[in-house]
């Protein structure tokens, strides 16, 4: 239990209210509360539309929308204005911060539209699309950032525009970004993550008041991390042989700087996919780093998201997820189209990673 | 009127170009708000530096011990002030949202009436783990500015050592291929855990995620300690006229290539109407006068493939549920794992059958409290003790359906073999 809740506060203070997660009934178009669970079917009339029919006969469009998820209370409004007087005044997210407006009238699916246009709001990222980037906090809010995240994805939703308004690529292409390692935007069909490339610099002038040595040596994944007195002070010490720069000390001690203007550099990793159709879910895998962190609009890694999703539009056959598409041509040929270098750093060597190698003769020439 | 804005060179770029802009907003807010402006002003220096300069500490609300993620400036002037002053306390309220993110707009409208008052107005829709993030408040208006949403009917999420916010996809509010009551599971599950939730004492993040169908929009096996996937045990439904109208849209090629080449057990296949077989397990549909398709149940995964190809033309079965899957996490820090099926199959239609679910969330839970070292995830728990131990706490029976294949080692001692078979063939018997 943390100091808030020991410094018990005068009577006075009102007791919250434990409500947990709320009803969404409430919320929901009165026709998703007639056809609950009743819905029979699904088209895409055009990109960034969805028309769902329920088995009752009834209809439904869905007209979704890009937004910059951090948004300002007057975006917001706006929003809701929109709901209000082109939709019927119900909402919804999805978990890429796309809004989606209900409506029960084909008709009021073109004037919504042009007024989402009107307004500068992207319609699309449905089906075969490129949809909205997964992030995180980056610079705005977080704590142990080693880049941005909202501008990073404004910059490269700016290049990719016009694949999220359009349906042309083989199938859904889900991004993320992360402005760490610990890769809270999570898996994606093309993911930015942070890649460190130097071992924390210790100031060990401040790592006995504020961090827990033995939780900070527990947390290493390579136990790396060792106790040791330094100038007198008790700190820690790092064996820079066996640090791999995960950065996973920081967050417990922040005496423990990972990040650098310089060093810290931009991972592309490929091929995750969360769901089960077709091959089992896969995590993404590593293709590229060494990108400059170079705010604010990152053209390294723009070019290179954009050159390998090139290739997979013009490469891979319909539906083929990137992990698909890279399943059927192979790793060489990938590395081949997209012209990225394969180094011997791309070569797993964590536990486990023995399934990651070929063992058999099944190579492409 | 705020006062005047910084300098911000490196964020003006990020207002031009179609997608719509953070920065804007931000401007937009700062016009009234000399705290946006400051916001501004370090979100700049981040910029110049490539450098985060927040620190977290402790902020809360009165009775919970989590929620609020804290943020202090590090950004500091040579005598020890914060350079940007007016945004040096800058704390974030994670509020959990109604299952699949549904909204009326007289709720959004109010809270933005509320964030405008007490926040910065900036609010993000949504964060990774689901939560509304209400970004940027001082260390006294967090209380105010929660009493208020809490009067509204929301509640605070999680951060920390606890039962994170969850989410749940679309469902059965808005999709055919909705397999359970994701909203009712998804209540059920975490309103049975609040206190977990709200002061946090567990070993480390405990995450729930809730998919209607193995399509996974809410990517609970890479991404949930404990994912609760709808699916199905019967025979895929079809339907004629639908099919038809597929194959009249997207005729042979399509077919074959993207439906019947991608089947990942072959079982979906194209035949002579008079070729199909008949049989319990079999569903087939006709596409045209001549040929139909037809799918051998049995063989089939429940991979979504040719349901989301042909999607009303074939449909989830009947004889719904949910597949539980258990110990998902990203890297840290032995890798990242994918969870792992621990309940094949599970009834979710009445209430008595989601008792079930929170029965086994709980039990999972107190065990996962008792048994995982410091920020230790479930998964890698499980790593380390085995997944035979885990089921023998759970109280459930090994099943193939859990394994990719047999064990490819002998390092296991076997002398309770025997024992173990007498169990199986018992328990058959008594079936």
């Amino acid at each position: 239990m943390n100091q808030a809740v020991q410094a018990a506060a005068p009577a006075a203070k009102r007791k919250p209210k434990e409500t947990g997660v709320p009803d969404n009934k409430k919320y929901l178009h009165p026709l998703m509360v007639k056809n609950y669970g009743n819905w029979k079917y699904h088209d895409r009339p055009r990109p960034g539309v969805l028309h769902h029919v329920a088995h009752s006969g009834d209809e439904i469009w869905s007209v979704r929308a890009g937004t910059q998820r951090q948004m300002d209370v007057h975006t917001i409004r706006l929003l809701c204005d929109i709901a209000d007087n082109f939709a019927e005044g119900r909402v919804r997210f999805t978990i890429r911060s796309n809004i989606e407006f209900m409506v029960s009238e084909e008709k009021k699916v073109a004037p919504l539209i042009a007024e989402l246009g009107k307004h500068g709001f992207p319609v699309g990222g449905t089906g075969n699309s490129v949809t909205m980037i997964a992030h995180t906090q980056g610079w705005l809010h977080c704590d142990i950032p080693g880049t941005d995240a909202s501008g990073v994805v404004k910059a490269l939703m700016d290049e990719l525009h016009e694949e999220f308004i359009r349906e042309e690529m083989p199938n859904r292409v889900h991004l993320s970004t992360s402005c760490c390692e610990i890769n809270c935007g999570g898996q994606a069909d093309l993911a930015i993550i942070v890649q460190h490339t130097k071992p924390p610099v210790i100031n060990h002038d401040l790592v006995a008041n504020v961090c827990e040595r033995p939780t900070v040596v527990a947390r290493c994944p390579v136990a790396a991390i060792r106790p040791a007195m330094v100038n007198g002070k008790p700190s820690l010490e790092i064996d820079e042989s066996k640090c791999m720069c995960c950065g996973a000390c920081y967050p417990p001690c922040p005496p423990m700087q990972i990040n650098d203007p310089e060093n810290s550099k931009l991972a592309i990793w490929v091929g995750g996919k969360n769901s089960n159709a077709r091959g089992k879910p896969t995590f993404m895998k590593m293709v590229a780093s060494g990108l400059p962190n170079n705010a604010p609009r990152w053209p390294e890694v723009a070019e290179v998201v954009k050159r390998i999703l090139t290739v997979y539009k013009e490469d891979a056959r319909p539906w083929e997820r990137l992990a698909d598409w890279i399943d059927r041509i192979g790793w060489p040929r990938f590395f081949e189209k997209t012209g990225l270098p394969f180094t011997k750093y791309l070569i797993d060597d964590w536990r486990g990673s023995r399934a990651n190698l070929n063992s058999s003769t099944h190579i492409r020439f | 009127m705020a006062k005047k804005l910084h300098d911000t060179p490196n964020l003006d770029q990020l207002e031009d170009g179609p997608w719509p802009s953070f920065v804007t907003g931000l401007k937009d807010l700062a016009k009234d708000k000399d705290y946006v402006v400051d916001l501004l002003g370090q979100l700049e220096e981040s910029y110049k530096t490539k450098k985060g300069y927040w620190k977290g500490g402790t902020v809360g609300v009165f009775g919970y011990g989590g929620g609020v993620i804290p943020r202090f400036t590090e950004l500091k002037n040579a005598d020890g002030t914060p350079k940007f002053k007016d945004a040096a306390e800058f704390h974030t309220l994670r509020i959990m949202p109604p299952p699949g993110m549904h909204y009326d707009t007289a709720t959004l409208r109010q809270f933005c009436d509320i964030w405008e008052k007490h926040g910065s107005g900036l609010i993000a829709f949504h964060g990774q783990s689901g939560d509304i993030m209400f970004q940027g408040a001082t260390t006294e208006n967090v209380q105010k500015s929660f009493d208020e949403i809490n009067e509204m009917g929301f509640d605070l999420g999680g951060a920390g050592p606890a039962v994170r916010t969850s989410m749940s996809c679309v469902g059965a509010a808005r999709c055919e291929q909705s397999c359970y009551d994701e909203a009712q599971a998804h209540r059920a599950v975490l309103n049975t855990f609040l206190d977990d939730i709200h002061r946090p004492s567990l070993p480390y993040k405990f995450k729930f995620k809730f998919s209607g169908c193995p399509n996974d929009c809410m990517n609970s096996i890479q991404r949930s300690d404990m994912a609760v996937i709808g699916t199905w045990r019967d025979n895929i439904r079809t339907d004629e006229a639908l099919a038809k109208k597929w194959f009249a849209k997207h005729g042979m090629d399509e077919l074959v290539n993207d439906v019947v080449a991608r089947c990942p057990t072959k079982t979906f296949q194209l035949k002579e109407i008079k070729n199909v077989k008949k049989s319990d397990s079999i569903s087939s549909v006709a596409v045209s006068d001549t040929h139909a398709v037809e799918i051998d149940n049995r063989d089939c995964v429940r991979c979504m493939h040719c349901i989301n190809v042909m999607t009303g033309a074939l449909a989830p079965g009947k004889d719904k549920g949910a597949s539980i899957l258990v110990g998902g996490k990203s890297h840290l820090k032995i890798g990242g794992l994918l969870g792992t099926v621990i309940i094949p199959f599970m009834k979710l239609d009445t209430e008595e059958d989601v008792e079930k679910l929170v029965d086994f969330a709980q039990r999972t839970i107190d065990f996962f409290a008792e048994n995982a070292l410091e920020h230790e995830r479930t998964g890698e728990m499980i790593e380390r003790i085995g997944l035979a131990n885990f089921l023998e706490a759970m109280e459930i029976e090994a099943d193939p359906a859990m394994v990719n294949s047999p064990r490819m080692n002998p390092y296991v001692r076997t002398d309770g073999w025997d024992a173990e078979v007498a169990k199986i063939n018992a328990k058959k018997q008594a079936a």
